[in-house]
C-alpha cells in the first residue's frame, strides 16, 4: 500500500560502543477488529503484528504487537553499536505485507 | 407554595439522576472489569508459565491521567546489565481493562545494550497496565501502574 511509509530516526555517526537511540514510526490504521461500522458490522482486524530490527543481518530485537497498540505505531529503543553497518527494519502486516526500511551508521573508534 | 414545589422537584431530579448514574456505573463497569482482569491473569500464565513474578527491577513510565485513551505513551525499562550471560530477554505489557489483555512483547538481545523501549498504546478505560520482564536467568519481575482514562480508546 502506497500510503504506508515507515519513518526512522537513527544517528548517522556514533562512537564504538556507544548506546544509540532508534525511533521508528509507521503510518498504519491498526484497525483493532473490535470497532463496528455504521451498519453495525465489525470492521475486520488489520494491524501490524510484528516488528523486527537487525544490524548487519543479525537480529537485534523484535516486538510482538497486539490491537492495543495505537494507530501509527511508534517504537523506540536502544542499540549498542560496535561497528559500522546497516540497520534493517521490518513491519509485518496482518495481510502478509512486509514494510521495510534501512539506515546506515558510521562507527568510529 | 410555589417555592415548596420547586424545591421538591429539584430534590426529585437530583435523586433520580444520582440513582441512574449509580445503576449505570454498576451495570457497565463491574462485570466487565472482573472478566478483563481474569483475561489478563490467564494471558500472563500463558506467557510466563507457572513462574511467580517478583516485585521490582522493571519500571513502567506512563501518565497518571490520560485524557485520550487512543494514544497513551509508555516506556518500560529493566534495571539489568545487557551482557550475553545476564540480560533481560523480554518485557511483556498487559492491560487488565482492555477487550484484549495483550498489548505488546518486546524481545531484547544483548546487542541492545539497554533494556528499555517506548511505544504508544490504547486504553479502553481506567485500569492497571502491567509490565512483566523475563531475564536470561529465568527470573520474572513485574510492576503495575494505574492509568486514569477520560475518553476510552477502543470504542467506535
Amino acid at each position: 500500500m502506497a500510503d504506508i511509509k515507515p519513518r526512522i530516526k537513527v544517528p548517522k555517526t556514533a562512537k564504538k560502543g556507544e548506546l544509540v537511540e532508534i525511533k521508528t514510526l509507521v503510518s498504519h490504521v491498526m484497525e483493532s477488529g473490535q470497532r463496528k461500522d455504521a451498519d453495525g458490522k465489525t470492521i475486520p482486524r488489520k494491524i501490524i503484528n510484528r516488528f523486527t530490527c537487525e544490524f548487519n543481518g543479525k537480529p537485534v530485537c523484535e516486538m510482538v504487537l497486539h490491537p492495543a497498540i495505537s494507530a501509527n505505531p511508534y517504537i523506540s529503543f536502544f542499540v549498542k553499536v560496535e561497528e559500522s553497518g546497516t540497520f534493517g527494519f521490518a513491519w509485518y502486516d496482518d495481510d502478509g505485507t512486509v514494510y521495510k526500511a534501512e539506515s546506515k551508521i558510521d562507527v568510529t573508534a | 407554595m410555589s417555592t415548596g414545589t420547586a424545591a421538591t422537584r429539584r430534590t426529585v431530579i437530583k435523586q433520580v439522576g444520582a440513582g441512574a448514574l449509580a445503576a449505570g456505573g454498576l451495570l457497565l463497569v463491574a462485570p466487565s472489569a472482573r472478566a478483563d482482569l481474569a483475561k489478563a491473569q490467564k494471558l500472563l500464565k500463558e506467557l510466563i508459565g507457572e513462574k511467580v513474578p517478583q516485585e521490582g527491577k522493571v519500571r513502567l513510565d506512563m501518565p497518571q491521567i490520560a485524557e485520550n485513551g487512543q494514544t497513551v505513551p509508555l516506556t518500560a525499562a529493566v534495571d539489568s546489565p545487557m551482557t550475553p550471560d545476564n540480560y533481560c530477554k523480554v518485557i511483556h505489557i498487559l492491560a487488565d481493562g482492555n477487550p484484549e489483555a495483550g498489548v505488546c512483547s518486546f524481545k531484547f538481545t544483548p546487542a541492545n545494550g539497554r533494556a528499555e523501549f517506548s511505544t504508544r498504546m490504547r486504553l479502553a478505560q481506567t485500569q492497571n497496565v502491567w509490565a512483566v520482564a523475563e531475564m536470561s536467568d529465568g527470573s520474572v519481575w513485574m510492576t503495575k501502574t494505574e492509568v486514569k482514562v477520560t475518553i476510552g480508546g477502543c470504542g467506535g
